[in-house]
């Protein structure tokens, strides 16, 4: 059977839900101050790059961002066959600041999970907040978004796909059934 | 791409896609070894021997590291102070070692294949950390991680290799690994350090240091190995140093951003003289740093995938 492709976002939507997302930040951190934003490769990056630019937009100032390879901090290393390993890139302590760690799907939670541990074995933030574009459920650990994009109830069987366009700001999100 | 080897036992059986992805990986690790807390989990629960026949201060302590900033048990075996000294076989020894339940053992021995005959009659994966006058693929992975950090690529490249080349695993190594990744390989040294047939291994040979280094892009001393008779090929260490030892004279014939590189341990005023080991191109040390992030890429790449679940 071909496979079914449903948009359920497209770049305007994205936009605003990303727009919300920045005030919201603001608003929850009353500012900028010690506020530090971690994307989680691949996808969440860009989505930062995204928010860091729309919170200066609103505040004027550039808050800074790191990227983040949660690889060696996997659950299923034995299982797995893909085993490329991405850079993390954080070029400021962590301790005592506000973290939003962002990603573009939050599903089970285990990516979640092992980012959390990646970002706590570089230092002790004062608390680490994290920012999804689309929640498809199905969580297999107590983990919860502080800001989401968009609540997509979804089957175990289908997927997400959220498109970059070459300069990697996000275009599409669809929802894939086979 | 797919890379996911059960053993690491040389060079000559990887693919320079394959060199790549072991050089990029060992680049996402490299950042680890600069943090305030230098481990991470990702090879928690795996146990690594490291087993080692020969003297070795670098790669033995290099690996250990490796292995503990990936969050693995691993243990040390010198062979001075294990039952080989009690007359114990290899086989014997290795099948002991692994009725432990090790995931990796990383091996050092003097007998070239000793890895490749431990590889076909264990379970666990096998590392070869340097076996007899065979190869050395750590060391030359980290040399070409090297390169490629001070010059940006490997490929088109001038690598002159200079020293005993007859009982070296690490030029082997090297010129597999460079000539694979681009890189034009000149080797040089005493005839009598020189073996037969190297030039099928795709480099080029030269009569003398000066030819060697004219021009060269890389300059790579080798010491001379007084443990596998390498003293008695050449009339005196003098002699040697004269014709084949890198001087700053010498070193001028190549570029003018030349990097120089020794696998260590350094014989100073024999190979290489001290103005040179110490002055502003050598990357010595960056070599040595860089062997940490090569080696945790490549216990990962060994213990990851789904082999380990088979056994």
């Amino acid at each position: 059977m071909a496979a079914e492709k449903i948009e359920i976002l497209d770049t305007e939507g994205i936009n605003r839900a990303l727009t919300r997302i920045a005030h919201e930040i603001l608003e929850k951190n009353k500012g900028v101050e010690d506020l530090v934003l971690v994307g989680i490769r691949t996808g969440g990056d860009y989505l930062a790059a995204q928010l860091q630019q729309k919170i200066s937009e609103i505040e004027g100032q550039i808050v800074p961002l790191g990227t983040i390879d949660i690889t060696m901090y996997r659950d299923d290393l034995g299982s797995r066959n893909d085993l490329a390993v991405g850079q993390t890139d954080i070029r400021f302590p962590v301790t005592d600041r506000c973290v939003v760690l962002i990603d573009d799907v939050l599903f089970t939670g285990r990516t979640i999970r092992a980012a959390l541990d990646a970002v706590i074995d570089l230092g002790r933030p004062r608390n680490i907040q994290l920012a999804i574009l689309i929640d498809r459920g199905h969580r297999e650990l107590p983990i919860r978004p502080d800001y989401i994009g968009r609540n997509l109830p979804t089957s175990r069987n289908e997927q997400i796909e959220v498109e970059f366009d070459p300069q990697h700001h996000a275009q599409a999100v669809s929802l894939i059934r086979t | 791409m797919t890379f996911n080897p059960k053993h690491i036992l040389g060079i000559k059986e990887l693919t320079a896609e394959e060199l790549i992805f072991i050089l990029d990986t060992a680049e996402s690790f490299k950042e680890i070894n600069s943090r305030e807390i230098k481990k991470v989990p990702t090879l928690r629960g795996k146990t690594i021997i490291n087993l080692f026949f020969e003297a070795s201060t670098r790669t033995r302590t290099s690996f250990e590291i490796a292995g503990k900033r990936l969050s693995a048990d691993t243990v040390n075996i010198a062979a001075a102070a294990s039952s080989v000294v009690k007359g114990e076989t290899l086989e014997d020894t290795a099948k002991n070692i692994a009725a432990m339940h090790p995931d990796i053992i990383v091996m050092r021995h003097g007998a070239s294949g000793a890895c490749n005959y431990l590889a076909e009659r264990l379970n666990c994966s096998v590392v070869n950390a340097g076996d007899g006058t065979h190869e050395h693929p750590s060391q030359a992975l980290l040399d070409a991680f090297t390169i490629r950090q001070h010059k940006g690529r490997i490929d088109g490249l001038t690598v002159a290799i200079v020293g005993d080349i007859t009982h070296s695993r690490v030029v082997r190594s090297n010129i597999y690994c460079l000539v694979k990744l681009g890189a034009k390989v000149r080797i040089a040294g005493p005839r009598t350090m020189l073996p037969p047939g190297l030039e099928l291994l795709g480099c080029e040979l030269c009569s003398n240091i000066e030819d060697a280094v004219r021009d060269a892009d890389c300059v790579m001393m080798l010491r001379i190995q007084r443990e596998r008779q390498g003293a008695t090929l050449i009339p005196s260490v003098r002699e040697y140093a004269r014709f084949f030892g890198l001087n700053e004279e010498r070193l001028k014939l190549a570029k003018p951003d030349a990097i120089v590189l020794h696998p260590g341990p350094m014989n100073r005023g024999v190979e290489i003289s001290s103005a040179v080991a110490d002055g502003p191109q050598n990357v010595i040390l960056d070599q040595v740093e860089n062997g940490v992030a090569v080696r945790m890429a490549l216990l990962y790449l060994v213990a990851g995938g789904e082999k380990l679940q088979a056994d």
